[in-house]
């Protein structure tokens, strides 16, 4: 959790201070008990939360209907009850306790006629409906991005549009409760600098990751993995700034790992890469709008993509490592099982690979290769990485023949690697390929590291999911894992 | 009446003259760089082969990579050894 705003003590009466509310029973019977205070001389006063006529033993109390004293007390109980001394709270109790009360006050024989004792009521200002209005009313404000305030007669939804703050679909304004309510979410301090976001190269902080995750519509906990997927975004091996600028249709691509997909609710199951999930939908689209309103990468701008693709709205899904027959892809790139992680990936949009009749591995690994061997062209080999996503019915095949992910991943290559008489400029009567040269060389599809597997996807379907990457290497991008600081 | 949070970088970079333009390129050095995009090597090529023979000097500059931002070291020795930049974008 954030460190809570700063609670300046309000300045208070010395003697006893008395914080009430008419709605609350155990404020009602205490009533004539403060009178009782009264009488025998204690200095006491009292507040109302919510109604300064109450209570009728003292003929009413100080008005805290605005609940600025309770917020500043950090009050979770009326009554309560208070020794100040100086100026300053030197003992509290909450409730009604005849040997509590008597012990704060130094009065014997209070409230004869009451129980021993009665639990008190919950106090206004940490009402669930309150408590972020009452922190940014009262709390003075932690954070440093500048107001907008928006017109009464504008329409909210409209204003951000306006302003060029969305990617096309409407966005949740960013209120200052909103985004108070977003940093709960994570420990990191709010003008921490998570990453420099290109292609404006911004500092960007976990404060402005928080406000656009408001916008894309995250709920707070799910802010760690927003954050970790900036990070690895912004780094220069995965060099978001090229991916943005490319001409080719792709974007970052999050594949999710570890126990945050459950606590999260994230989706690695039936429609796991399509619409449906507000966790996998909404933390893919924060970080996309944290490249748009913090780097100020957009379309048509530093981002000339010729064609784009769906999923730079948003693309991000878990794996299901529970139904796997391979260890998870986190784990496969060197974090620990049980570590939860983002992978970031330079994607195209998803094709779907369709083999319903193969039951053997030797049959389905040659489907796998040859769609494979059609990313992006299949003369080019080398040049792109890819993910394959494994559906459960396919990985069941190789599961059912012992095939581990090493084993797929080297028969895949044994068929994937290609004569280069096949590749070169020319063959096949299409002036794409290789340089000539290379006819009798054999051409890896792709690199030692350039495949990504992983496992996702609902219980029924004999198909598989081909991601096809963007240009690889120091020349261009390089997956990026990170782990996620919950 | 809503407040919300400007969720942009709130860039607000300070304005730079930029340099005077010269009015001939005789007697300027000339950086010539290449992004690294495939045949970018054969336009440039050209450029400083028509630049020598009006005798004009040339200096070859190249990225690392065409997809990301020229290195901070590269633009400071292109600025501190030419008068004029062409960058070329090809494929």
């Amino acid at each position: 959790m954030t460190a809570p705003p700063e609670r300046r003590a309000p300045a208070l009466p010395d003697g006893i201070v008395a914080v009430v509310k008419r709605s609350c029973p155990t404020c009602a019977l205490v009533g004539p008990v403060l009178a009782q205070l009264q009488a025998a001389g204690v200095a006491l006063t009292a507040y109302s939360q919510d109604d300064p006529a109450f209570p009728p033993e003292l003929g009413g109390a100080l008005d805290d209907t605005a609940l600025e004293l309770s917020w500043r007390l950090d009050l979770d109980t009326v009554p309560t009850l208070l020794r100040v001394e100086g100026g300053v709270e030197v003992a509290r109790t909450v409730g009604w306790s005849r040997a509590g009360w008597e012990a704060l006050t130094g009065v014997e024989g209070l409230g004869p006629s009451l129980p021993e004792q009665r639990p008190g009521c919950g106090s206004l200002n940490v009402e669930p409906d309150r408590v972020d209005e009452l922190a940014v009313r009262f709390g003075g404000s932690r954070l440093r991005s500048r107001r907008v305030e928006l017109a009464a007669l504008e329409d909210e939804v409209e204003a951000l549009y306006d302003r060029g703050w969305t990617d096309g679909l409407p966005v949740v304004a960013p209120t200052e409760a909103r985004v108070l309510r977003m940093l709960e979410g994570t420990d990191r301090a709010a003008d921490e600098v998570v990453a420099v976001v290109p292609p404006d190269l911004v500092a960007c902080t976990v404060e402005k990751v928080a406000v656009n995750a408001v916008m894309a519509g995250c709920r707070p906990e799910y802010l760690p993995v927003v954050l970790a997927a900036v990070e690895a975004a912004c780094t220069d091996g995965f060099n978001v700034h090229g991916l943005l600028a490319t001409t080719m249709p792709v974007g970052p691509v999050v594949v999710v790992n570890g126990p945050v997909r459950q606590r999260l609710g994230m989706n690695s199951g039936v429609n796991a890469l399509g619409q449906g999930n507000r966790a996998n939908l909404t933390i893919g689209r924060a970080l996309q709008l944290v490249i748009r309103n913090v780097g100020g990468g957009r379309p048509g701008e530093v981002d000339r993509a010729t064609h784009g693709n769906p999923g730079k709205l948003s693309f991000c899904f878990a794996e299901d490592e529970e139904g796997s027959p391979w260890e998870p892809l986190s784990v496969e790139r060197g974090f620990a099982a049980g570590a939860s992680t983002v992978t970031l990936f330079p994607g195209e949009g998803p094709r779907s690979v369709v083999d319903q009749l193969s039951r053997t591995p030797g049959s389905l690994v040659r489907s796998l290769a040859a769609c494979l061997r059609t990313v992006h062209h299949p003369k080019l080999p080398l040049a792109f990485d890819a993910v394959l996503v494994v559906s459960p019915e396919h990985a069941r095949v190789f599961r059912d023949a012992g095939w581990d992910k090493a084993r797929l991943r080297a028969e895949l290559a044994e068929l994937l690697a290609l004569p280069g008489a096949e590749l070169v400029r020319g063959a096949g009567g299409m002036a794409e390929g290789v340089p000539a040269g290379l006819e009798d060389a054999m051409l890896g599809k792709f690199g030692p590291d350039g495949l990504l597997i992983v496992h996702a996807g609902g219980g029924a379907g004999l198909f598989s999911t081909i991601i096809g990457g963007w240009v690889n290497g120091a020349t261009g991008s390089t997956p990026v894992t990170r782990e996620v600081r919950e | 009446m809503t407040i919300v949070l400007d969720p942009t970088g709130g860039q607000a970079p300070a304005p730079r003259a930029r340099s005077p333009r010269p009015t001939a390129l005789d007697g300027c050095t000339i950086g010539l760089l290449d992004i690294s995009k495939a045949r970018g090597d054969v336009f440039l090529d050209r450029l400083a082969e028509r630049c020598a023979e009006r005798g004009w000097s040339v200096e070859r500059f190249a990225k690392p990579t065409f997809t990301k931002p020229a290195p901070a070291d590269l633009r400071y020795e292109i600025s501190q050894r030419c008068d004029v930049v062409i960058e070329a974008l090809a494929d």
